[in-house]
């Protein structure tokens, strides 16, 4: 089919396949009809399927007691309620691990990718071999093998008794059991929601006093510090209030303690980065910083009104079936503690959900790192040497000029590396986690046999997320856009 | 001049000192130390850190490699031998589940006297691939690597040789229809005979002749259902399979989506973003519970078609994506330049676009390959025995119940070499094509 071939009017067939004004209509009715002739096809033979089996489609099920228990849920939910409740459990559910999952794909996503870039040649070496060791096998096959991690090789509840051989991690806060990971959990009174506002309202205010400082900065050139202040506008008023509504001397006594902690870390800081100059000092510094802020919350916090609560939750255990630190009744903690079998208070994270989580986290981290790689590596070199040539040093060089650059490389795969491991987190069925295949397309479509509904269903949330998170994402690429020319 | 300068300036020095050798820490294995692991604070944490990493995990694992038996036929034996050799609570690998059953991993329920059918067809597939694979190799080879198709159905279903040869006769026919009706009665003709006669060959007269040349000359081998297909003969199947037909329909949806045609470009688009937003998992749910929905009544196609399809379909909607992003990235002059050489859009997407869009997208296609096939692992939930369905299948024997470690460890090595060289031949591929000089 050459364009050169001159076209006869004579033969009106082959001017509407030969002439380009025609061509495309024709091709397009073309397509179009014979799309919707499959289209009637299927639906033709759906409808006599269902029709010979007696099922018309309908999705009146949503609405019956769906019977069954689901072992995770973020909602109040029973074996009372009804199908439509367990599938948006379900949804919660996926949408919980896929959250998890996110954060923590991000954090050592980000880690691994600069780590492979460093000069250090062990370090380097070590994340080529995660990297190319979770990109190279099977998610399945990592959530299979955490999960056997998790269920076969960690210790019973039975072993955290006395003598048992195992013991808790974290000062005593924390057991890993092969029947999930015990951690202490917050027990919200009744007056948290004032806490909950005054907090709300202080990381308002510290967004505030940040852009008045990038104001001061851009109209007089003034350079106010930002980290500190942003910190303590953030968080200094719901500590002080948290800890003057419990008990008013011995707040004060701990709020006293607290400032000379800091005071006493930000000193020992400051003077030795003044003393020793140059990294080495700066090294140094934090080292006895830390060492500083260690020491004195472990010995001598305790003698500071003699209650170690905020530091070492497991000291102020009271004597008691149920293992709260009745610190503040406005916040209170529960702490995990070995009764019968097995651990109670605090909060489980059962082992399903834990191999999911961590292996979809490892295993998206890997992809993240090579997205993190690239995108600072798409900086060409010029720019770093620019800002060096302005006298810039190296880690104002990366926040200022390199990773805002790099930034508009990494988030649009960054994006969608999260939509696929939302969509990953469908594997739940192979360690069990009730996420919403196992619930809406799973339990419910056994139990109904209303597979049609319920697979469509189940599509219809996975489309709707990815659509709406590409939808975000395409608003995001165009303001981003390099505007050329 | 420099005579004046000695006299002139007294703290110029006019003669030139013996060259010395570097100092101790500038050189050798001291200075690739000093600049490599301990360059500054942070480096010299994040060495001790990574080096006790690495030793943690090889001294939890060394033992039980070091130990590993090789030659049991069940758990409990294996355990003998461990306390028997090593010492009870011993850390002891035991492989000889490898060893045991390694010919069920690599090709699940497969009769025994057969094996040699699976590998047949898998070394005549990668001679038969090389043609495509390197370039430098004759034209000609291309003609033996499209007979390949059928040769390697027959070899793993087996069955009566003359199916497969009537397909195959389909094909020739629509090529003849091009080749020799064209010329006659014009491309369009030649065109619509190419489609039309295959098809109209194949409903009616494949059947009866296959049938009738099996009469008169019986050639043929076992025939195997795919039921008893598994381990990593299936993966291989439907990664295969999957990757060489999901290529071309992926380009032709790429085409779709860039296309200029209202119509065809949004019937692309809800293609490929529907596929894409649904999970793999999702698709080969619908594939085993809804498919039958979809078909005339009493229809009922093997369960491993119905995967591969999806499969096929899933993996070309990545593909596509990833070659709109080779044919968004190609500069507008390209098109251009084609277009005002007078070639039409087939020519000029074949000779011009493609081969240079392509090979922008070669390594997303290759990962798109990488993901499909680590994807085949998710038969398992409908039923099919993958390598990680049949770890399953082995623990559920009284020999082997119990075992994890080592059939996990075989299965991620098996994986890890598929996959980690598919990604270095991209890589080798990149670099041949690489045309700037950098």
């Amino acid at each position: 089919m050459s364009v050169s071939e001159a076209p006869r009017a004579s033969f009106q067939l082959s001017q509407l396949i030969y002439d380009t004004r025609y061509r495309a209509l024709t091709i397009q009715v073309l397509t179009l009809g014979l799309v919707l002739l499959g289209i009637w096809w299927l639906v033709a033979n759906l409808l006599a399927n269902l029709d010979a089996i007696g099922l018309a489609p309908n999705f009146d099920f949503l609405g019956s007691t769906a019977g069954y228990d689901i072992a995770l849920s973020l909602i109040p939910y029973n074996n009372g309620m009804t199908h439509g409740r367990a599938a948006l459990v379900g949804i919660m559910n996926t949408l919980l691990v896929a959250g998890m999952g996110c954060v923590t794909a991000t954090i050592i996503g980000v880690l691994a990718g600069v780590l492979r870039l460093s000069k250090n040649w062990v370090v380097s070496r070590l994340m080529a071999v995660y990297v190319e060791g979770f990109r190279n096998v099977p998610l399945l096959l990592w959530i299979l093998l955490v999960f056997a991690v998790m269920t076969e090789s960690m210790p019973a509840p039975s072993a955290f008794r006395e003598g048992g051989g195992a013991s808790m991690l974290l000062d005593g806060t924390v057991a890993v059991t092969n029947r999930g990971i015990y951690l202490p959990a917050p027990v919200w009174g009744p007056h948290t929601w004032i806490l909950a506002t005054i907090l709300v309202l202080s990381i308002i205010g510290a967004f505030l006093y940040r852009r008045y400082a990038r104001k001061a900065l851009f109209d007089t050139g003034r350079l106010l510090p930002m980290v500190w202040p942003t910190l303590a506008i953030a968080f200094v008023p719901v500590v002080t209030i948290y800890l003057l509504t419990a008990n008013f001397g011995l707040g004060l006594l701990h709020l006293v303690g607290l400032a000379i902690w800091i005071a006493l870390i930000v000193a020992v800081y400051r003077g030795i980065n003044a003393v020793v100059p140059g990294e080495i000092g700066r090294f140094l510094a934090v080292v006895a910083a830390l060492a500083t802020a260690w020491v004195f919350a472990q010995i001598i916090w305790p003698y500071v009104g003699g209650a170690g609560l905020i530091f070492s939750g497991a000291e102020a255990v009271p004597e008691g079936a149920d293992v709260v630190s009745n610190w503040n009744p406005w916040v209170t903690v529960s702490y995990p503690e070995l009764g019968g079998f097995n651990f109670r208070g605090g909060v489980q994270i059962a082992n399903p959900l834990v191999a999911l989580w961590i292996a979809l986290s490892l295993y998206t981290g890997a992809f993240i790192a090579e997205i993190v790689r690239a995108g600072i590596l798409a900086v060409s070199h010029g720019q770093t040497e620019a800002a060096f040539a302005l006298g810039m040093r190296p880690n104002r060089t990366m926040s200022l000029v390199v990773l805002p650059q790099a930034m508009r490389v990494i988030i649009p795969p960054l994006i969608s590396q999260f939509l696929n491991l939302t969509k990953n987190s469908s594997l739940a069925i192979a360690v069990g986690y009730p996420d919403v295949r196992a619930t809406l397309g799973g339990i419910t479509l056994n139990q109904t046999g209303r597979a049609l509904e319920c697979m469509l269903l189940l599509g219809l949330f996975y489309l709707a997320l990815s659509l709406t998170i590409s939808f975000v994402m395409n608003i995001y690429n165009n303001r981003m856009k390099l505007k050329e020319r | 001049m420099s005579g004046t300068h000695a006299q002139t300036v007294l703290y110029v020095r006019d003669s030139m000192l013996p060259q010395a050798a570097p100092p101790l820490g500038q050189t050798g294995a001291i200075r690739w130390l000093r600049e490599n692991l301990f360059s500054g604070p942070l480096s010299i944490i994040l060495t001790l850190a990574s080096i006790w990493f690495v030793w943690f995990v090889f001294s939890h694992i060394y033992h039980w490699f070091a130990n590993s038996i090789w030659n049991a036929a069940s758990l409990t034996e294996c355990r003998a031998i461990r306390d028997a050799t090593i010492g009870a609570d011993a850390s002891a690998a035991c492989f000889a589940v490898i060893t045991d059953r390694w010919q069920q991993l690599l090709f699940g329920f497969y009769p025994s006297s057969q094996y040699w059918r699976p590998v047949a067809a898998l070394a005549l597939f990668i001679v038969g691939i090389f043609p495509i694979l390197f370039p430098s190799l004759p034209r000609k080879l291309l003609i033996a690597t499209a007979m390949l198709p059928f040769v390697l159905f027959f070899l793993l279903w087996g069955g009566s040789i003359w199916g497969p040869v009537a397909i195959a006769f389909g094909f020739l026919i629509a090529s003849a229809s091009v080749k020799f009706l064209a010329p006659i009665a014009g491309s369009l003709v030649g065109v619509t005979g190419a489609i039309v006669l295959p098809i109209l060959f194949w409903l009616f007269l494949a059947g009866p002749i296959a049938g009738a040349l099996q009469d008169i000359l019986p050639i043929g081998i076992r025939s195997i259902q795919s039921k008893e297909f598994g381990g990593f003969t299936l993966s291989l199947i439907i990664g295969i399979t999957g990757i060489v037909l999901s290529l071309p329909l992926g380009i032709l949806l790429a085409l779709g989506r860039q296309s200029d045609m209202f119509i065809v470009n949004k019937l692309s688009t809800a293609f490929i973003e529907v596929i894409r937003g649904i999970p793999l998992i999702v698709w080969l749910f619908t594939a085993s519970l809804l498919l039958n929905y979809f078909l005339p009544p009493g229809t009922n196609f093997d369960l491993m078609l119905r995967v591969i399809i999806m499969v096929t379909l899933f993996a070309s909607a990545y593909i596509a994506e990833v070659v709109r992003g080779g044919l968004a990235a190609l500069p507008k002059g390209q098109y251009e330049g084609a277009n005002s050489l007078g070639l039409s859009y087939w020519q000029s997407m074949r000779l011009i676009v493609l081969p240079q869009a392509l090979k922008i997208s070669i390594p997303g296609i290759v990962n798109t390959f990488i993901g499909l096939f680590k994807d085949t692992t998710l038969v398992v939930f409908i039923g099919l025995l993958d390598p990680l369905g049949l770890t399953g299948a082995i623990r559920a024997s009284t020999d082997w119940n119990g075992i994890y470690w080592e059939l996990y460890v075989f299965i991620a090595l098996m994986f890890f070499v598929f996959c980690f060289s598919m990604g270095r031949y991209s890589l080798y591929l990149e670099r041949k094509l690489q045309r700037e000089n950098r």
